[in-house]
């Protein structure tokens, strides 16, 4: 069974990845991957990637993201962060990345700065 | 109650999680508080998977041996790999600005942000030992 679950929603042009579970080396990650993949394959590439439920990321976890940025940014598109949890916010600070993402804690602004 | 827990793991993905479980568990015998815990489980999995997918390369005849220990200063870690072993200071700095944006190259980081303690020795026999320590 997958550590991590997946589910997609759209606002407006800005799809929504809601993520649950653990983003961790093996299928966390590979999962992520996918759904990204999928996603600027189908030629949606405003993606906003909600944490709120992720209650585990180890660095292959945080290393996805940052992959996942980079492959979104290369299709000219943009990916941001929204509802971290405190660890996972000490993570991103601890490995300087929180200068990289762009992260909110409210889905209406996360929203707004799309446009 | 024993004060040390040793494991023997296959050079798979689904020992990171097997470890974590049983140091896990064994912190919460020991009473040590969600602080260890949270610490104790975040440098398990990274230096197994470390041990997995850099030191023993995914190479199942090549053990990933781990040792949980209370010591009167705190909690103890060690895990060895079997494999060509490493120079710790040739290893990019991930907070680098040229290598922000790299996939990989954080775990160590995290190990020393979390644990008070953390160095490696080539072990005898070959590989690579890291020894981790939370002091209470």
């Amino acid at each position: 069974m997958a550590d991590i679950n997946i589910s997609e929603r759209q606002a407006g042009d800005v799809t929504i990845l809601d993520l649950a579970g653990k983003v961790t080396i093996g299928e966390g990650s590979v999962a992520l991957r996918n759904a990204i993949r999928r996603l600027l394959g189908e030629g949606k590439s405003k993606i906003l990637l909600n944490l709120g439920g992720v209650g585990y990321i180890d660095s292959s976890g945080i290393g996805e993201l940052v992959s996942s940025f980079t492959a979104v940014n290369k299709e000219g598109g943009t990916l941001k962060l929204l509802n971290l949890t405190q660890k996972i916010q000490d993570l991103l600070a601890i490995t300087k990345l929180l200068t990289v993402f762009d992260v909110f804690d409210s889905e209406g602004d996360a929203l707004a700065s799309f446009q | 109650m024993a004060a040390t827990k040793e494991l023997t793991l296959p050079s798979r993905i689904e020992s990171v999680d097997e470890a974590a479980l049983k140091a896990d568990e064994f912190v919460k015998e020991l009473g040590l508080g969600d602080d260890f815990l949270s610490a104790v489980d975040l440098a398990i999995r990274e230096s197994v998977a470390n041990a997995v997918k850099h030191g023993n390369k995914f190479d199942e005849s090549k053990p990933v041996e781990v040792r949980l220990a209370r010591v009167p200063t705190g909690f103890e870690i060690t895990v060895r790999d079997f494999g060509e072993g490493f120079d710790i200071d040739e290893i990019p700095d991930p907070t680098d600005p040229a290598n922000l944006l790299k996939a990989n190259g954080r775990g160590i980081l995290f190990m020393k942000s979390f644990m008070d303690e953390v160095e490696w020795f080539r072990a005898d026999g070959g590989g690579m030992l890291v020894r981790m320590m939370k002091r209470q």
